[in-house]
């Protein structure tokens, strides 16, 4: 088995985005619940201080203040770790944001079990099924530092609210430089014909990992690299349903409510 | 000045005829949290306090209200009636099937609603929100948020409070319709906010205690308000709920019930014959 070759977590490309972007649209703003080393928009408030506040460590003013300043044509950022942000948070994501579908960008950080040594109170296993319960919301996961560019990109042409969960850990290179992704089309990042496993985050890397091996054991394997947990791609799941012998799916998440929940959704309506 | 007095002690008496008539036609609500409210904010809406052109809701330098109370949205309707961003005729549509003037506000759906309320304690954060994107654009354009005294009692109030006295919003002002009793009794017997000017000196605001029922009292506060410069301003408006009809003031707490067809009767002739 190839060693996969390692690149920046997926929240530091998304600090490297931000940044990137903030430069070019006045209109983004950064709030953070006093995580901003963490999250990674640091670098946001070091270059736009004007137009960067951290609220202190009170989720539930974090968000308000978010959807006012989103209500006043502002793009924020509204950012946090991804279980403090989205179960703290939880009721005014839902009637700040949600309801008035603002075009807020909620970035969770440190999301999964991938925190490892921090412990499971840091850890995010609720965020996607939390997220995909709110009416108008698009939520998204990338892979690895160069999906998390592309996609945070996405995310700002985007007018309407997402929520994005970036990872804490170095992740592993999925795509080349100027890879071509669009929140909810579905990534097939390998091609196969007996099994699919469908994945975000930084399970894809761990299921190409997967898919060679079995490929060494005569299993053909396609990945689908599922970055957008909703609105999901229907069509990659029902493909995968007729197209392969079934369909496993790897995520960093509790299975209720998860990107498991969704694939099970679509392809049960396939 | 009478006149304007006059006029506004009307405009009063109208805004009551809809909260209780909205109410009873939709057979519920909460008209007497909606009553409690009624003479800051049209004080608020027809006192020249509030910049707004109801012909360009979304105008970006207007000024900002919130009711965060939304379960006084029959309230927030009648403001926004009277001031022409909705119909006057629509008003009794409140609560039905498919009429945009739902049980608490949406923004979605009702021009000059700034904020989807009902979830209590929201209010306030959202117009930091609205404060400091005017801080950064250099406007001109002030933030109103209403919210009750036993809304208060929710955390997400005192994250807000602490920010917004720590940044000097002197462009916000928060009036809290204290009517003294929240959906099962008393604020005072449940989680009192007592010593509450104190609360909120002591979190960088400053304070103004009024009669919430007194026109003159609410135009003093908001003038005064719109004068300080360097905190935030919060108007304790003391209210009674239900206020200009008798037999809700009587009740004390008479709370998410609306008046029967037979009691309408009387709550007109009430409000007609205006505050004692």
């Amino acid at each position: 088995m190839t060693e996969r070759k390692m690149g920046p977590a997926t929240r530091d490309a998304f600090g490297e985005a931000l940044l990137e972007l903030g430069a070019e649209n006045p209109l983004i703003v950064v709030v953070d619940g006093d995580v901003a080393e963490s999250t990674r928009t640091k670098k946001f408030f070091d270059k736009f201080p004007d137009r960067a506040w951290n609220t202190g460590i009170a989720e539930s003013n974090l968000v308000g203040i978010g959807a006012g300043l989103a209500a006043s044509g502002k793009i924020p950022v509204i950012a946090s770790f991804a279980c403090f942000l989205m179960c703290n948070a939880f009721d005014q994501i839902r009637m700040s944001i949600a309801f008035p579908g603002l075009n807020a960008k909620l970035v969770g950080s440190h999301g999964g079990i991938s925190p490892g040594e921090d412990g499971p109170s840091q850890m995010a296993v609720e965020d996607f099924a939390l997220a995909c319960s709110l009416g108008g919301f698009t939520v998204v996961v990338p892979a690895d530092a160069t999906s998390a560019k592309v996609l945070t990109r996405a995310m700002f042409e985007h007018v309407g609210p997402v929520y994005m969960r970036t990872g804490r850990p170095d992740a592993p290179v999925v795509y080349e430089e100027g890879a071509d992704l669009k929140l909810g089309r579905a990534s097939t990042v390998r091609d196969g014909t007996d099994l699919t496993i469908i994945a975000n985050g930084l399970m894809v890397a761990e299921a190409l990992d997967a898919a060679a091996e079995l490929e060494n054991q005569g299993t053909s394997v396609r990945v689908i690299d599922m970055h957008t947990v909703k609105p999901l791609d229907d069509d990659a799941v029902r493909r995968a349903a007729t197209e392969t012998k079934g369909i496993v799916v790897a995520e960093e998440h509790f299975s209720h409510g998860g990107l498991g929940a969704a694939v099970a959704m679509a392809a049960a309506s396939a | 000045m009478t006149t304007a007095t006059d006029d506004l002690e009307k405009t009063a008496r109208r805004i009551r005829r809809h909260i209780v008539e909205a109410t009873t036609a939709a057979a519920s609500g909460h008209p007497s949290s909606s009553l409690s409210g009624v003479e800051v904010a049209t004080t608020l809406f027809f006192g020249n306090v509030l910049k707004y052109d109801a012909k360009n809701p979304k105008d970006p330098d207007r000024d900002r209200f919130i009711l965060s109370k939304g379960h006084a949205a029959p309230l927030l309707y009648a403001l926004l009636a009277e001031a022409g961003y909705i119909d006057v005729a629509d008003l009794p549509s409140l609560r039905k099937f498919g009429s945009p003037l739902e049980g608490h506000p949406n923004y979605k759906r009702v021009p000059g609603v700034e904020a989807s309320t009902g979830s209590l304690g929201q209010g306030l954060s959202q117009g930091i929100g609205h404060a400091l994107a005017a801080r950064l654009d250099g406007k001109a354009f002030r933030v109103y948020v209403m919210q009750g005294d036993g809304e208060t009692q929710e955390g997400q109030v005192w994250e807000a409070l602490m920010f917004a006295g720590f940044h000097n919003l002197d462009n916000l002002t928060l009036i809290i319709d204290s009517n003294r009793f929240q959906q099962t009794g008393a604020v005072d017997e449940i989680l009192p906010l007592d010593p509450l000017p104190e609360k909120l000196t002591s979190f960088g605001w400053e304070v103004i205690e009024i009669d919430g029922h007194s026109l003159s009292e609410a135009a003093k506060a908001f003038a005064w308000a719109k004068g300080i410069s360097g905190s935030p301003q919060a108007i304790i408006a003391n209210t009674k709920k239900g206020r200009g009809v008798k037999y809700l003031e009587e009740q004390g707490n008479f709370h998410g019930k609306p008046l029967s067809r037979d009691d309408l009767v009387q709550a007109l002739v009430d409000i007609e014959a205006g505050l004692e």
